[in-house]
């Protein structure tokens, strides 16, 4: 894969830095520059906070070029705090672990090597929430197994591809 | 010799850890290699996931850093940071530097000086040295030194028993809004052959005992010792001290010859639990410390780097700040995923596919 592309996208990989619309107020990510919503031109560079949940997950078993040292391996859908839904892998947690609804953060990582001689490819993955200090582990609290209600009445946004599998 | 002092004060204004997961026992390695018929060095040692790096746990421990200095100066943004500075052994690209990616990724960029710096384990208190004249000289209002490892040992080798993973990553600023002012440091290097690797070559050659009284001990008192005389201090005026961890023995050691009693060492003596994490040693010892210290305290850091030589910093805390949103070095250390030494393989990638 092209050096350039990969450049391009650093900032919402590494930071997840993504947009707000000045007309609805709706946070963009990946950024688009276009409001998916209210169609309006959106590009005030926003970070969001990492913070997030598990909208829905799979196994990967067998994987694409580059991904087959991590397998199996958990590829997610977050919902991130501020609303846009991510598509990105899970790290440091196994299957059986994971639960729909888990609270989750941002955590760069290696994604992929383009190959022995390539670029090392970083970009964000979600981990569970690590526990603040001195308190139990958020893993430990019960998991629910059914998908989330729809928060605030705001209905789920359409999947955007994201930059990366 | 003369102690190295800022012409202004500098100080410690954040700092962060970070060790991943997995951990490895080294009665595994013991019974693999030798019918379990060598005591290990370590409990256990922290081994980085296939998807970590030094690149990635720098990140994480920069953001915990950044988030400690957040909350002693409000005002501090990382687009103010005049350095972002990583000392490593094991760098994941030999061209390519690890730290603007780590400054991209903390958004310290564009205007900032970027550098990757190489001492074996003390490439990071290296990187704090040199923070401390940038900052202290007025170059820079902020500077970061991260000193942070994927530490290689060869199969059945020595090192492989504590070979670990982990790091620390500390911002250095005027000392108004210190956490921890810098006090005074010593340098301390000769030309000392104990251990090292050569251009393209995956794991380290060290000269077995060579790499005690020589190399370890001489470096590190001797570093010390000056720090002392120039300052007028001993080990009685320190609260706690922390030196490189190679193993559990020599920084105890070391610390009874300085004069250090085993209770000043132990609440910064982490290498039984994550192994020995090179240029992140003696600075996650530290950043344990600084979890627990009072204001009014001092600290002794030491480091040693094989080569050789040694940094001394004595630190005196200057405030105690509650930051319960960041996670303390016990967080990381306490998150353990116990593996085997078949899972270790893979995790180090040394299967052969």
């Amino acid at each position: 894969m092209e050096v350039a592309r990969y450049w391009r996208t650093t900032k919402q990989r590494y930071q997840l830095v993504g947009e707000k619309c000045p007309q609805c107020g709706r946070r963009i990510f990946p950024p688009r520059d276009v409001c998916p919503v209210c169609g309006h031109e959106a590009r005030t560079a926003v970070q969001f906070s990492g913070k997030g949940e598990v909208y829905s997950y799979s196994v990967v078993h067998v994987a694409p070029e580059g991904y087959e040292k991590f397998v199996p391996y958990i590829v997610a859908l977050v919902r991130l705090a501020e609303g846009p839904l991510v598509t990105a892998q899970l790290t440091d947690v196994d299957e059986s672990e994971v639960w729909i609804g888990m609270p989750v953060e941002m955590v760069t990582r290696v994604l992929r090597e383009d190959g022995e001689r390539g670029m090392l490819i970083y970009g964000y993955k979600f981990r569970p929430a690590l526990p603040v200090n001195n308190q139990a582990p958020q893993a430990a609290a019960q998991p629910m197994r059914t998908p989330l209600p729809k928060a605030n009445g705001v209905h789920p946004e359409p999947v955007l591809q994201a930059a990366m599998p | 010799m003369q102690l190295m002092k800022p012409v202004r004060p500098v100080g410690i204004i954040g700092y962060g850890a970070y060790v991943p997961r997995y951990r490895l026992a080294g009665q595994a390695i013991s019974e693999l290699w030798t019918a379990g018929n060598t005591p290990p060095p370590v409990r256990e040692k922290a081994v980085p996931g296939l998807d970590e790096d030094v690149v990635t746990m720098s990140i994480e421990a920069a953001r915990n850093a950044l988030a400690r200095a957040q909350a002693a100066d409000p005002t501090f943004d990382p687009a103010q940071l005049g350095a972002v500075w990583v000392g490593s052994e094991s760098h994941p690209y030999a061209v390519k530097p690890t730290s603007t990616i780590v400054a991209e990724a903390i958004g310290a960029t564009p205007y900032t000086q970027a550098a990757d710096w190489q001492f074996a384990c003390k490439a990071g208190t290296e990187a704090i040295q040199a923070a401390i004249g940038f900052v202290g000289s007025g170059m820079a209002r902020y500077a970061l030194a991260i000193g942070m490892d994927a530490a290689q040992g060869r199969p059945g080798d020595a090192l492989e028993y504590t070979a670990g993973a982990g790091g620390a990553a500390f911002i250095l600023g005027p000392s108004e809004h210190a956490l921890v002012e810098i006090e005074g440091s010593v340098s301390f290097v000769t030309d000392t052959p104990d251990f090292w690797r050569r251009q393209h070559e995956q794991f380290p050659e060290h000269a077995g005992r060579f790499t005690g009284e020589p190399a370890y001990f001489h470096h590190i008192t001797q570093s010390v010792r000056a720090l002392f005389a120039q300052m007028g201090l001993s080990a009685t005026d320190f609260a706690y001290a922390v030196f490189h961890q190679p193993n559990v023995k020599f920084p105890l050691k070391v610390g009874e010859e300085l004069g250090f009693k085993r209770a000043q060492i132990t609440p910064g003596l982490l290498v039984n639990e994550i192994g020995n994490a090179y240029a992140g040693s003696a600075l996650i010892g530290l950043t344990a410390i600084l979890d627990i210290a009072q204001p009014g305290e001092r600290i002794l850091l030491a480091s040693f780097g094989s080569g050789a030589g040694s940094d001394a910093f004595c630190l005196r805390v200057r405030r105690s700040l509650p930051t319960p949103h960041v996670w303390t070095t016990r967080t990381y250390v306490d998150r353990r995923v116990p593996v085997d030494y078949a899972r270790y393989a893979r995790l180090k990638e040394n299967y052969i596919l």
